[in-house]
Protein backbone atom coordinates (compact mmCIF):
# COMPACT_ATOMS: atom_id res chain seq x y z
CA UNK A 1 0.00 0.00 0.00
CA UNK A 2 2.75 2.47 0.95
CA UNK A 3 4.64 1.55 -2.18
CA UNK A 4 1.57 1.78 -4.42
CA UNK A 5 0.82 5.24 -3.05
CA UNK A 6 4.44 6.31 -3.53
CA UNK A 7 4.60 4.88 -7.06
CA UNK A 8 1.31 6.48 -8.16
CA UNK A 9 2.56 9.91 -7.16
CA UNK A 10 5.98 9.32 -8.74
CA UNK A 11 4.13 8.77 -12.03
CA UNK A 12 2.00 11.87 -11.51
CA UNK A 13 5.11 13.95 -10.77
CA UNK A 14 7.06 12.49 -13.68
CA UNK A 15 4.40 13.11 -16.32
CA UNK A 16 2.78 16.41 -15.36
CA UNK A 17 4.40 18.83 -17.80
CA UNK A 18 3.14 22.40 -17.79
CA UNK A 19 2.48 22.88 -14.08
CA UNK A 20 -0.76 23.55 -12.27
CA UNK A 21 -3.67 21.97 -14.06
CA UNK A 22 -1.48 19.53 -16.01
CA UNK A 23 -1.46 17.25 -12.97
CA UNK A 24 -5.27 17.05 -12.87
CA UNK A 25 -5.89 14.39 -15.55
CA UNK A 26 -3.01 12.30 -14.19
CA UNK A 27 -4.28 12.43 -10.62
CA UNK A 28 -7.75 11.58 -11.85
CA UNK A 29 -6.52 8.57 -13.80
CA UNK A 30 -4.17 7.25 -11.10
CA UNK A 31 -6.25 7.92 -7.99
CA UNK A 32 -9.84 7.68 -9.24
CA UNK A 33 -9.78 5.41 -12.31
CA UNK A 34 -6.94 2.95 -11.68
CA UNK A 35 -6.69 2.71 -7.89
CA UNK A 36 -10.19 3.79 -6.88
CA UNK A 37 -8.78 5.54 -3.79
CA UNK A 38 -11.08 8.54 -4.21
CA UNK A 39 -14.50 8.87 -5.83
CA UNK A 40 -14.84 11.50 -8.56
CA UNK A 41 -16.83 13.54 -6.03
CA UNK A 42 -13.96 13.46 -3.52
CA UNK A 43 -11.47 14.23 -6.30
CA UNK A 44 -13.55 17.29 -7.25
CA UNK A 45 -13.53 18.39 -3.60
CA UNK A 46 -9.72 18.04 -3.52
CA UNK A 47 -9.39 20.15 -6.66
CA UNK A 48 -11.72 22.77 -5.19
CA UNK A 49 -9.78 22.90 -1.94
CA UNK A 50 -6.47 22.98 -3.81
CA UNK A 51 -7.59 26.11 -5.63
CA UNK A 52 -8.52 27.82 -2.37
CA UNK A 53 -5.46 26.85 -0.34
CA UNK A 54 -1.90 27.90 -1.08
CA UNK A 55 0.40 25.52 -2.89
CA UNK A 56 0.41 23.53 -6.12
CA UNK A 57 -2.61 21.29 -6.86
CA UNK A 58 -0.53 18.13 -7.24
CA UNK A 59 1.10 18.63 -3.84
CA UNK A 60 -2.22 19.40 -2.20
CA UNK A 61 -3.76 16.30 -3.76
CA UNK A 62 -0.78 14.21 -2.66
CA UNK A 63 -1.09 15.37 0.95
CA UNK A 64 -4.86 14.93 0.95
CA UNK A 65 -4.95 11.47 -0.64
CA UNK A 66 -1.99 10.27 1.44
CA UNK A 67 -3.51 11.35 4.73
CA UNK A 68 -6.97 10.03 3.80
CA UNK A 69 -5.47 6.61 3.10
CA UNK A 70 -2.66 6.22 5.59
CA UNK A 71 -2.65 9.23 7.89
CA UNK A 72 0.33 11.57 8.23
CA UNK A 73 2.93 8.99 7.04
CA UNK A 74 0.81 8.55 3.91
CA UNK A 75 0.76 12.31 3.30
CA UNK A 76 4.54 12.48 3.64
CA UNK A 77 5.14 9.47 1.37
CA UNK A 78 2.81 10.74 -1.36
CA UNK A 79 4.39 14.21 -1.24
CA UNK A 80 7.93 12.83 -1.46
CA UNK A 81 6.89 10.58 -4.36
CA UNK A 82 5.36 13.57 -6.11
CA UNK A 83 8.45 15.80 -5.93
CA UNK A 84 11.16 13.14 -6.39
CA UNK A 85 11.02 13.14 -10.23
CA UNK A 86 11.12 16.97 -10.19
CA UNK A 87 14.19 16.97 -7.98
CA UNK A 88 16.12 14.51 -10.14
CA UNK A 89 15.09 15.90 -13.54
CA UNK A 90 15.44 19.58 -12.65
CA UNK A 91 18.93 19.04 -11.23
CA UNK A 92 20.02 17.07 -14.32
CA UNK A 93 18.60 19.76 -16.63
CA UNK A 94 20.23 22.53 -14.62
CA UNK A 95 23.56 20.74 -14.87
CA UNK A 96 23.20 20.34 -18.65
CA UNK A 97 22.03 23.89 -19.02
CA UNK A 98 24.94 25.45 -17.17
CA UNK A 99 27.24 23.26 -19.23
CA UNK A 100 25.88 23.57 -22.76
CA UNK A 101 23.47 26.54 -22.58
CA UNK A 102 21.07 24.83 -24.99
CA UNK A 103 17.76 23.13 -24.44
CA UNK A 104 16.85 22.35 -28.04
CA UNK A 105 15.62 18.76 -27.57
CA UNK A 106 13.63 19.75 -24.51
CA UNK A 107 12.03 22.60 -26.43
CA UNK A 108 11.14 20.11 -29.17
CA UNK A 109 9.55 17.84 -26.60
CA UNK A 110 7.54 20.78 -25.20
CA UNK A 111 6.39 21.66 -28.73
CA UNK A 112 4.74 18.24 -28.90
CA UNK A 113 3.53 18.23 -25.30
CA UNK A 114 1.75 21.58 -25.19
CA UNK A 115 -1.23 20.60 -27.38
CA UNK A 116 -1.54 17.23 -25.61
CA UNK A 117 -1.53 18.92 -22.19
CA UNK A 118 -4.31 21.32 -23.22
CA UNK A 119 -6.39 18.39 -24.49
CA UNK A 120 -5.88 16.38 -21.29
CA UNK A 121 -6.70 19.31 -19.01
CA UNK A 122 -9.84 19.89 -21.09
CA UNK A 123 -10.91 16.28 -20.53
CA UNK A 124 -10.33 16.50 -16.76
CA UNK A 125 -12.18 19.85 -16.63
CA UNK A 126 -15.09 18.36 -18.56
CA UNK A 127 -15.47 15.43 -16.18
CA UNK A 128 -15.66 17.87 -13.25
CA UNK A 129 -18.22 19.94 -15.18
CA UNK A 130 -20.29 16.89 -16.17
CA UNK A 131 -20.35 15.69 -12.57
CA UNK A 132 -21.79 19.06 -11.54
CA UNK A 133 -24.29 19.31 -14.41
CA UNK A 134 -25.39 15.68 -14.85
CA UNK A 135 -24.30 14.02 -11.59
CA UNK A 136 -22.08 11.67 -13.64
CA UNK A 137 -18.69 12.15 -15.32
CA UNK A 138 -19.98 11.51 -18.86
CA UNK A 139 -22.73 12.96 -21.04
CA UNK A 140 -26.23 12.22 -19.68
CA UNK A 141 -28.37 9.41 -21.03
CA UNK A 142 -31.60 11.29 -20.54
CA UNK A 143 -32.60 14.91 -19.97
CA UNK A 144 -33.88 14.05 -16.47
CA UNK A 145 -30.28 13.83 -15.31
CA UNK A 146 -29.52 17.42 -16.31
CA UNK A 147 -29.44 20.05 -13.58
CA UNK A 148 -30.70 23.05 -15.59
CA UNK A 149 -29.87 25.39 -12.75
CA UNK A 150 -26.22 24.27 -12.92
CA UNK A 151 -26.15 24.55 -16.74
CA UNK A 152 -27.38 28.15 -16.68
CA UNK A 153 -25.20 29.03 -13.71
CA UNK A 154 -22.10 27.58 -15.42
CA UNK A 155 -22.77 29.46 -18.66
CA UNK A 156 -23.22 32.77 -16.82
CA UNK A 157 -20.04 32.13 -14.81
CA UNK A 158 -18.06 31.25 -17.93
CA UNK A 159 -19.13 34.38 -19.81
CA UNK A 160 -18.36 36.52 -16.74
CA UNK A 161 -14.92 34.88 -16.41
CA UNK A 162 -14.02 35.43 -20.10
CA UNK A 163 -15.25 39.04 -20.13
CA UNK A 164 -14.14 40.41 -16.76
CA UNK A 165 -11.15 38.17 -15.92
CA UNK A 166 -11.84 38.18 -12.17
CA UNK A 167 -9.60 36.44 -9.64
CA UNK A 168 -10.32 32.67 -9.92
CA UNK A 169 -10.71 32.40 -6.16
CA UNK A 170 -13.51 34.97 -6.25
CA UNK A 171 -15.29 32.94 -8.97
CA UNK A 172 -14.99 29.68 -7.00
CA UNK A 173 -15.96 31.16 -3.64
CA UNK A 174 -18.72 33.26 -5.20
CA UNK A 175 -20.23 30.23 -6.96
CA UNK A 176 -20.18 28.30 -3.67
CA UNK A 177 -21.91 31.10 -1.79
CA UNK A 178 -24.59 31.60 -4.46
CA UNK A 179 -25.49 27.90 -4.34
CA UNK A 180 -25.60 27.95 -0.52
CA UNK A 181 -28.04 30.90 -0.67
CA UNK A 182 -30.14 29.11 -3.31
CA UNK A 183 -30.16 26.00 -1.11
CA UNK A 184 -31.13 27.94 2.03
CA UNK A 185 -33.97 29.61 0.13
CA UNK A 186 -35.29 26.11 -0.54
CA UNK A 187 -35.10 26.38 -4.33
CA UNK A 188 -34.51 22.90 -5.79
CA UNK A 189 -31.17 22.66 -7.61
CA UNK B 1 22.00 31.51 8.44
CA UNK B 2 22.07 31.07 4.64
CA UNK B 3 20.12 27.84 4.90
CA UNK B 4 17.67 29.38 7.35
CA UNK B 5 16.99 32.29 4.96
CA UNK B 6 16.50 29.87 2.06
CA UNK B 7 14.11 27.79 4.13
CA UNK B 8 12.10 30.61 5.68
CA UNK B 9 11.69 32.55 2.41
CA UNK B 10 10.43 29.56 0.44
CA UNK B 11 8.27 28.39 3.35
CA UNK B 12 6.54 31.78 3.67
CA UNK B 13 6.00 32.11 -0.09
CA UNK B 14 4.46 28.66 -0.26
CA UNK B 15 2.35 29.11 2.87
CA UNK B 16 0.76 32.44 2.00
CA UNK B 17 0.52 32.54 -1.79
CA UNK B 18 -2.80 31.35 -3.13
CA UNK B 19 -3.00 30.81 -6.88
CA UNK B 20 -0.29 28.27 -7.62
CA UNK B 21 2.94 28.46 -9.57
CA UNK B 22 2.07 31.37 -11.81
CA UNK B 23 1.75 33.59 -8.74
CA UNK B 24 4.50 32.06 -6.58
CA UNK B 25 7.24 32.15 -9.23
CA UNK B 26 7.10 35.96 -9.82
CA UNK B 27 7.22 36.44 -6.04
CA UNK B 28 10.27 34.16 -5.84
CA UNK B 29 11.92 36.30 -8.50
CA UNK B 30 11.14 39.43 -6.49
CA UNK B 31 12.54 37.90 -3.30
CA UNK B 32 15.76 36.39 -4.65
CA UNK B 33 16.56 38.88 -7.45
CA UNK B 34 15.34 42.22 -6.10
CA UNK B 35 15.29 41.96 -2.31
CA UNK B 36 18.18 39.59 -1.57
CA UNK B 37 20.04 40.15 -4.89
CA UNK B 38 21.39 36.58 -4.75
CA UNK B 39 20.53 35.78 -8.38
CA UNK B 40 20.88 37.98 -11.47
CA UNK B 41 17.79 38.85 -13.45
CA UNK B 42 18.86 37.09 -16.68
CA UNK B 43 19.90 33.96 -14.84
CA UNK B 44 16.58 33.88 -13.00
CA UNK B 45 14.74 33.97 -16.34
CA UNK B 46 16.80 30.98 -17.48
CA UNK B 47 16.01 29.12 -14.26
CA UNK B 48 12.28 29.77 -14.72
CA UNK B 49 12.53 28.47 -18.32
CA UNK B 50 14.11 25.25 -17.05
CA UNK B 51 11.45 24.95 -14.33
CA UNK B 52 8.70 25.28 -16.94
CA UNK B 53 10.34 22.67 -19.19
CA UNK B 54 10.52 20.06 -16.41
CA UNK B 55 7.71 17.85 -15.17
CA UNK B 56 6.11 18.59 -11.83
CA UNK B 57 4.79 21.77 -10.20
CA UNK B 58 6.55 24.90 -11.52
CA UNK B 59 6.82 26.41 -8.03
CA UNK B 60 8.56 23.26 -6.76
CA UNK B 61 10.92 23.17 -9.75
CA UNK B 62 11.79 26.86 -9.41
CA UNK B 63 12.50 26.53 -5.70
CA UNK B 64 14.81 23.54 -6.35
CA UNK B 65 16.73 25.56 -8.96
CA UNK B 66 17.06 28.61 -6.71
CA UNK B 67 18.40 26.47 -3.86
CA UNK B 68 20.80 24.68 -6.21
CA UNK B 69 22.07 27.93 -7.71
CA UNK B 70 22.73 29.48 -4.30
CA UNK B 71 23.98 26.54 -2.23
CA UNK B 72 24.29 23.43 -4.43
CA UNK B 73 22.40 20.20 -3.79
CA UNK B 74 21.98 20.85 -0.02
CA UNK B 75 20.46 24.22 -0.89
CA UNK B 76 18.09 22.54 -3.36
CA UNK B 77 16.92 20.12 -0.67
CA UNK B 78 16.35 22.98 1.79
CA UNK B 79 14.25 25.10 -0.60
CA UNK B 80 12.34 22.01 -1.73
CA UNK B 81 11.56 21.22 1.91
CA UNK B 82 10.44 24.82 2.53
CA UNK B 83 8.09 24.69 -0.45
CA UNK B 84 6.43 21.33 0.24
CA UNK B 85 5.98 21.71 3.99
CA UNK B 86 3.05 24.22 4.00
CA UNK B 87 0.77 22.25 1.62
CA UNK B 88 1.62 19.09 3.55
CA UNK B 89 0.51 20.64 6.84
CA UNK B 90 -2.53 22.51 5.50
CA UNK B 91 -3.97 19.63 3.46
CA UNK B 92 -3.36 17.02 6.16
CA UNK B 93 -5.31 19.21 8.57
CA UNK B 94 -8.00 19.72 5.95
CA UNK B 95 -8.34 16.00 5.29
CA UNK B 96 -9.29 15.50 8.97
CA UNK B 97 -11.80 18.35 8.87
CA UNK B 98 -13.18 17.03 5.56
CA UNK B 99 -14.39 13.84 7.25
CA UNK B 100 -16.47 15.91 9.66
CA UNK B 101 -17.95 18.42 7.22
CA UNK B 102 -18.43 16.46 4.02
CA UNK B 103 -21.90 15.11 4.83
CA UNK B 104 -23.22 18.42 6.17
CA UNK B 105 -25.90 19.63 3.75
CA UNK B 106 -24.85 23.27 3.71
CA UNK B 107 -21.20 22.32 3.21
CA UNK B 108 -22.32 19.98 0.41
CA UNK B 109 -24.15 22.90 -1.26
CA UNK B 110 -21.06 25.08 -0.82
CA UNK B 111 -18.76 22.45 -2.34
CA UNK B 112 -21.24 21.79 -5.14
CA UNK B 113 -21.35 25.48 -6.02
CA UNK B 114 -17.58 25.75 -5.79
CA UNK B 115 -17.16 22.76 -8.11
CA UNK B 116 -19.11 24.67 -10.78
CA UNK B 117 -16.75 27.60 -10.15
CA UNK B 118 -13.75 25.27 -10.51
CA UNK B 119 -15.13 23.99 -13.84
CA UNK B 120 -15.47 27.62 -14.99
CA UNK B 121 -11.88 28.41 -13.98
CA UNK B 122 -10.38 25.28 -15.58
CA UNK B 123 -12.32 25.59 -18.83
CA UNK B 124 -11.45 29.30 -18.99
CA UNK B 125 -7.75 28.37 -18.72
CA UNK B 126 -8.20 25.65 -21.36
CA UNK B 127 -9.90 28.14 -23.71
CA UNK B 128 -6.99 30.58 -23.37
CA UNK B 129 -4.37 27.85 -23.90
CA UNK B 130 -6.20 26.38 -26.91
CA UNK B 131 -6.60 29.87 -28.43
CA UNK B 132 -2.82 30.41 -28.14
CA UNK B 133 -2.15 27.13 -29.95
CA UNK B 134 -4.72 27.76 -32.70
CA UNK B 135 -3.58 31.38 -33.23
CA UNK B 136 -0.09 30.20 -34.25
CA UNK B 137 -1.69 28.80 -37.42
CA UNK B 138 0.35 25.61 -37.55
CA UNK B 139 -1.54 22.49 -38.57
CA UNK B 140 0.33 19.84 -36.59
CA UNK B 141 -0.20 21.20 -33.03
CA UNK B 142 -3.91 21.82 -33.68
CA UNK B 143 -4.26 18.32 -35.14
CA UNK B 144 -2.44 16.83 -32.13
CA UNK B 145 -4.60 18.77 -29.69
CA UNK B 146 -7.85 17.58 -31.26
CA UNK B 147 -6.52 14.02 -31.64
CA UNK B 148 -5.36 13.84 -28.02
CA UNK B 149 -8.69 15.20 -26.82
CA UNK B 150 -10.69 12.60 -28.76
CA UNK B 151 -8.41 9.79 -27.57
CA UNK B 152 -8.68 10.98 -23.96
CA UNK B 153 -12.47 11.27 -23.79
CA UNK B 154 -13.71 8.46 -26.03
CA UNK B 155 -11.20 5.63 -25.79
CA UNK B 156 -9.85 4.38 -22.55
CA UNK B 157 -6.23 5.07 -23.49
CA UNK B 158 -3.73 5.53 -20.70
CA UNK B 159 -2.67 9.18 -20.46
CA UNK B 160 0.98 8.09 -20.36
CA UNK B 161 0.66 6.77 -23.93
CA UNK B 162 -0.77 10.08 -25.14
CA UNK B 163 1.89 12.16 -23.36
CA UNK B 164 4.83 10.03 -24.47
CA UNK B 165 3.72 9.81 -28.11
CA UNK B 166 3.16 13.58 -28.34
CA UNK B 167 6.59 14.20 -26.77
CA UNK B 168 8.13 11.82 -29.31
CA UNK B 169 6.39 13.61 -32.21
CA UNK B 170 7.67 16.96 -30.90
CA UNK B 171 11.25 15.70 -30.68
CA UNK B 172 11.09 14.12 -34.15
CA UNK B 173 9.72 17.29 -35.74
CA UNK B 174 12.44 19.40 -34.08
CA UNK B 175 15.20 17.00 -35.16
CA UNK B 176 13.85 16.95 -38.72
CA UNK B 177 13.68 20.76 -38.81
CA UNK B 178 17.25 21.21 -37.59
CA UNK B 179 18.48 18.51 -39.99
CA UNK B 180 16.77 20.26 -42.91
CA UNK B 181 18.20 23.60 -41.79
CA UNK B 182 21.71 22.17 -41.75
CA UNK B 183 21.20 20.64 -45.20
CA UNK B 184 20.00 23.98 -46.58
CA UNK B 185 22.98 25.75 -45.05
CA UNK B 186 25.33 23.22 -46.62
CA UNK B 187 23.62 23.61 -49.98
CA UNK B 188 23.83 27.40 -49.66
CA UNK B 189 27.55 27.47 -48.84
CA UNK B 190 28.49 24.85 -51.45
CA UNK B 191 30.36 26.31 -54.45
Amino acid sequence: MYFQLFWSFVQIGLLSFGGGYAALPLIQQQIVTIRGWLTLQEFTDVVTISQMTPGPIALNAASFVGSQLLGIPGAIIATIGNVLPSLVIVLILAWFYFRYRSLKLIQGMLYGLRPAVVALIASAGLSILFLALFNRPTLPESLHEVSWFAVVFFCLGFVFMRRKKPNPIMIILGSGLVVVVVYLLGIPI
Amino acid sequence: MLFWTLFSRTFLLSAFTVGGGYVIVPLMRKTFVEKLAWIEESEMLDLIAIAQSSPGPIAVNTSILIGYKIAGVPGALITLFGTILPPLIILTLFSYVYHIIRDNKIMRALFYGMSIGVAVVILDAVTSMATTIVSKRKILPVFMMIGAFILAITLNIHIVVIILSCAAIGILVTLLASWRERKNQNAGTAP
